[in-house]
């Protein structure tokens, strides 16, 4: 048997080996194939998703919603203290000083994201701003999305937080915040595919006890985390209901 | 208290649907909603309030232990028009979701506008409670609704 697995196309390049190193981690551990796939864009790997292609994905908070309530896949871990939050972010000589002082018109920047693009919209609710009055550029990544805002191309850009935490200090010194999330109860999590719900205790377990050593240490350090902890079925469907807030239709 | 707002302090008892009634101090002070933050609470399928998150404690003004096991009523402002409420209820119950722009009363008598929406929590197919998640509403929606609510009373 090999297992398919997924990453949301949302982290930072810096971290794309580590994923790999993970996949080789995962593949002693289970004593089983794992083959890692990766995206770098959202709509192409939620199709291949829904078509039924993997059997493991590490999914942002909104497909997180859609791979429960749609294809019956369960969440069995999450990352310990890795919140997603949303930044907003201008330039750092725009007299823009808060989020109400946006009109409409405004030319936003972002990625692909749905969840970060969710929030970011939802922070500029406060100034009667949405989709219908605003005007996005999407580009590929957080480096380009700070790339635009420094050359005025766009008033504001969208940013998972983590991502804009790790852009280097010569662009964030370029740039102001007038706006960042702080939700908590919102983040990744790793989805197992309703046909091997017999294999959840055993990943569970080993992802779990995966900080214990230094080995598995070393491998979370590659990908930015500190360790997993279980997330529960109730625990999974409150996020999931706490997402559904979010969604206006 | 602030000597500012004494002139803006009402004595008042709120009757609500249940039959019960408490007596509150509510003042004419507007407590600013508190940037990218969310307020989430669930309650049981009665509104008895079983989770409030951290942004919900420090807006409300009580504390967690006082909230949990408390019907969500405790926030309502009296400014609002019950028919706002029989909306979200008839609406929450039949299984769909509710919007809505809310003045609540924190326990200090201050007041602090929301966006909020309301949704069942379905668990096979039963419903086993509802989650409020309350975000930053813009003024020009919060006047509308004043002025709205204002006929409604």
């Amino acid at each position: 048997m090999t297992l398919n697995l997924t990453v949301s196309p949302d982290f930072a390049p810096d971290h794309i080996s580590g994923w790999f190193i993970f996949n080789t981690w995962l593949q002693r551990q289970l004593g089983t194939g794992v083959h890692l796939e990766l995206y770098d864009c959202f709509d192409a790997q939620r199709q291949d998703i829904k078509s039924g292609k993997f059997d493991l994905v590490y999914a942002n908070p909104f497909d997180a919603s859609m791979l429960v309530r749609e294809l019956g896949f369960k969440a069995l871990v999450r990352p310990i203290s890795k919140p997603d939050e949303t930044i907003i972010a201008t330039h750092k000589d725009s007299p823009l000083q808060c989020v109400e002082d946006l009109k409409p018109g405004a030319q936003l920047v972002a990625t692909d994201d749905p969840d970060v693009n969710r929030i970011g919209m939802i922070m500029l609710e406060p100034a009667d701003l949405d989709q219908t009055n605003t005007e996005t550029t999407t580009v590929d990544s957080y480096v380009i999305v700070a790339k635009n805002v420094l050359n005025k191309n766009a008033e504001v850009g969208f940013f998972l937080k983590d991502a804009y935490d790790e852009l280097s200090d010569l662009i964030k010194s370029q740039m102001k915040i007038l706006v960042s999330s702080e939700i908590s109860v919102v983040h990744h999590t790793l989805l197992l595919c309703p046909k091997l719900q017999k294999y959840a205790p055993k990943i569970q377990q080993r992802l779990v006890k995966m900080a214990d050593d230094e080995k598995g240490r070393s491998v979370l350090e590659s990908m930015n985390l500190l360790g997993w902890e279980v997330m529960t079925e109730e625990e999974s469907e409150f996020m999931i209901d706490l997402i559904d807030t979010l969604l206006d239709e | 208290m602030p000597e500012h707002d004494m002139k803006d302090v009402r004595d008042i008892v709120i009757n609500y649907h249940d039959g019960t009634s408490r007596k509150a101090t509510v003042l004419d002070r507007e407590v600013p909603y508190p940037e990218g933050k969310l307020i989430v609470s669930r309650t049981d399928t009665q509104g008895i309030i079983t989770h409030a998150n951290q942004a919900f404690v420090e807006m409300s003004g009580y504390t967690e232990e006082e909230l949990i096991g408390t019907n969500h009523y405790i926030l309502r402002h009296p400014d609002m028009p019950a028919v706002a409420f029989a909306g979200l209820w008839e609406t929450i119950e039949a299984g769909n979701k509710w919007h809505g722009y809310v003045k609540n009363l924190r326990k200090d008598g201050a007041y602090y506008w929301v966006k909020a929406t309301v949704i069942p929590n379905i668990r096979n197919g039963v419903v086993v409670g509802y989650t409020s998640v309350r975000r930053k509403p813009s003024r020009s929606k919060i006047s509308e609704s004043e002025a709205l609510y204002k006929t409604l009373r």
